[in-house]
């Protein structure tokens, strides 16, 4: 049931992007086509939950003993990026098929802010390993969505007449506004 | 103006090419941080020290680094500031740390910060990336403030902690989340407009 209350939570009520602000390069990046939207989504999951599981790792077995947590930021930028770079490697040699649809997004995933943020959230939080896998894939999930019903509806933005200073970002942080605003009535479902 | 005068660095970052407004990056603590004019003013200035420290140490040791590793080593470099900020505002001002909370750690992963490094100073020497550094800053202090303080008064009827109107009068909305996507929008609008007109 906790880990059902954490989905939820991190999907809708607060969701990464659209109310904790992380993410919103991407967010604005490539949302411009739901199929890319899709692909970024999953290699986000996928970075993100090994990340979390690394780094998580990393911290209780190997920064907290020897007590030199101060390091945390520089070890986890690291990790993060090491690991996009291994992935990137792996999945080549796996699973040629999964590097085509991913491919392209990891690069951009290491200087993603969502990883390094629920990396260091898990922690802050203090959860356990399991809470951790469940909460980073949940984030996850809720950073999928989000991107993906944005691309939905700047897809249809491209058939509206904009005023020329509203065009590019100006719309597209609006059009985020009001999709935060709805994103705002799930509040209150989770404590 | 001469354009290579080391004034016209300063002034580049500072507002032709203003990180927020005209590049647009750097987003997540621009609309996470801006609850309020001094979140946003202090968010701002830590950038601002990450900012100058890691251009003045890239450029000074920018024929050091091999070329092939320069990512990973201006990362470090980058890395290493903040944590010095970070366990500065922990030691002198926790209560501004806890508010700021976890967009600290992320000066990081700010676009601006290893995008500076990349494009401008590991191509140019110390005084003119340590300029540059403080007119990028600067600019994204100035952006940060400014949508802060929009957001503010329209929220809370307050600029710098000062009443200007009573706070049942203020629209809540523009202190949440969705208030910072819409004021920024705006915000920007108005930048390109004028623009246009010019």
């Amino acid at each position: 049931m906790t880990y059902i209350l954490i989905f939820i939570s991190a999907v809708f009520v607060n969701n990464i992007v659209l109310s904790q602000f992380l993410g919103i390069c991407p967010f604005l990046g490539v949302s411009k086509k739901i199929d890319t939207a899709i692909g970024m989504g999953g290699a986000v999951a996928f970075v993100m939950t090994l990340a979390t599981i690394v780094t998580y790792v990393i911290q209780r077995t190997v920064l907290e003993p020897f007590n030199v947590t101060f390091l945390q930021t520089i070890t986890f930028i690291l990790i993060i990026a090491a690991l996009v770079q291994l992935v990137e490697i792996i999945l080549k040699k796996i699973s040629p098929s999964l590097y085509q649809a991913l491919g392209v997004f990891l690069p951009l995933i290491s200087t993603n802010c969502t990883i390094l943020g629920v990396a260091i959230m898990v922690i802050q939080k203090d959860m356990n390993l399991l809470t951790s896998v469940v909460f980073a894939i949940s984030t996850a999930c809720g950073f999928a969505l989000a991107l993906i019903i944005f691309a939905g509806i700047r897809e249809q933005l491209t058939f509206v007449k904009i005023p020329k200073a509203m065009q590019g970002t100006p719309i597209a942080l609006i059009t985020a506004g009001m999709l935060a605003m709805a994103f705002m009535g799930f509040s209150g479902i989770v404590k | 103006m001469d354009k290579n005068s080391n004034l016209s660095v300063f002034l580049n970052g500072l507002i032709k090419e203003n990180p927020t407004f005209v590049i647009i990056l750097g987003m997540c603590p621009t609309l996470a941080t801006t609850t309020s004019s001094i979140n946003g003013l202090s968010m701002g200035l830590a950038t601002t020290f990450v900012l100058l420290g890691s251009n003045v140490v890239v450029s000074a040791l920018k024929n050091l680094i091999p070329d092939k590793v320069r990512i990973p080593a201006f990362i470090i470099v980058i890395a290493t500031f903040v944590t010095v900020v970070e366990m500065a505002m922990q030691a002198y001002v926790p209560a501004l740390y806890k508010s700021l909370g976890i967009f600290i750690p992320l000066i990081v992963v700010n676009c601006i910060v290893l995008g500076r490094a990349e494009a401008f100073a590991a191509k140019n020497n110390v005084l003119r990336s340590a300029l540059d550094g403080l007119g990028m800053g600067f600019g994204f202090t100035l952006a940060l403030t400014l949508l802060g303080a929009v957001r503010e008064i329209l929220g809370t009827g307050k600029l710098f902690n000062y009443t200007l109107f009573p706070e049942n009068y203020g629209m809540l909305l523009f202190v949440l989340a969705p208030g910072a996507f819409i004021a920024l929008g705006f915000l920007i609008a108005i930048i390109n407009k004028l623009k246009i007109n010019k």
